[in-house]
């Protein structure tokens, strides 16, 4: 079954990141297609290159990107939304030039784009789950 | 339907919304702090007769977290991530109660 997960919660904030994470990993386990993350709100922040957990901690952005979430095309499907990520300062390479700023901090395995691409996974997909408050 | 309910019923009233709404063949699942509803506490009567029903699930981890593995009310059923998967799958649209 095609499966698409909304995440509404940073990581180390809300138990919101790793609940996802977990049934994400579980899905794909039991042989079901995730077919998109879709990541909103505080949920940006789990795209962020720069974040260092203390050793004995679960990286919650590294575990995202072990799942290896790719299209036909091989475009990641960890989608951020571009307005809620720019506000909070999650930029990719393209969004720092464009707005001349040094330096962008999106993990290579996330893309940025629109809030269509959350309806787009509501409909293609057989089954949305929606984490966080 | 599946329901989830992340919050505790102490501290928001997510569970009874859901179950003022919900219609007869629905479930719901508890995870991260619903599962505190999942305790035999003064707040266990909301879902005495839909967890008699079956109806009722709760997320393993998320139980055994919180320390109330051994203080659950009567016919919760306890699922792991893999069961809350099957869940969705089986009963179709899955709505989250925050």
């Amino acid at each position: 079954m095609k499966f698409a997960i909304q995440v509404n919660e940073g990581p180390y904030q809300h138990q919101a990141a790793d609940s996802a994470f977990q049934f994400a990993k579980a899905a794909i386990e039991n042989g079901h297609e995730i077919m998109r993350v879709f990541f909103y709100h505080d949920g940006v922040n789990n795209a962020s290159n720069f974040t260092l957990p203390p050793q004995d901690d679960r990286h919650v952005v590294n575990n995202w990107a072990s799942l290896n979430i790719k299209n036909a095309e091989g475009e990641p499907e960890l989608v951020v939304c571009v307005a809620a990520a720019l506000r909070r300062g999650m930029l990719d390479e393209s969004e720092a030039t464009k707005n001349a700023i040094e330096g962008y901090n999106l993990h290579p395995a996330f893309r940025i784009s629109g809030l269509g691409q959350l309806i787009e996974a509501g409909i293609q997909s057989d089954r949305l789950v929606v984490f966080g408050d | 339907m599946l329901h989830t309910v992340n919050k505790s019923s102490f501290e928001r009233n997510s569970l009874q919304s859901c179950l003022n709404t919900i219609d007869d063949t629905s479930v719901i699942l508890l995870i991260e702090d619903g599962v505190i509803s999942a305790a035999n506490n003064s707040k266990s009567s909301m879902i005495a007769d839909l967890a008699a029903a079956g109806r009722v699930f709760a997320l393993q981890g998320d139980v055994e977290a919180r320390g109330i593995s051994s203080k659950l009310a009567d016919n919760i059923k306890l699922v792991d991530y893999a069961g809350f998967v099957d869940l969705v799958v089986e009963h179709g649209t899955a709505v989250s109660w925050v």
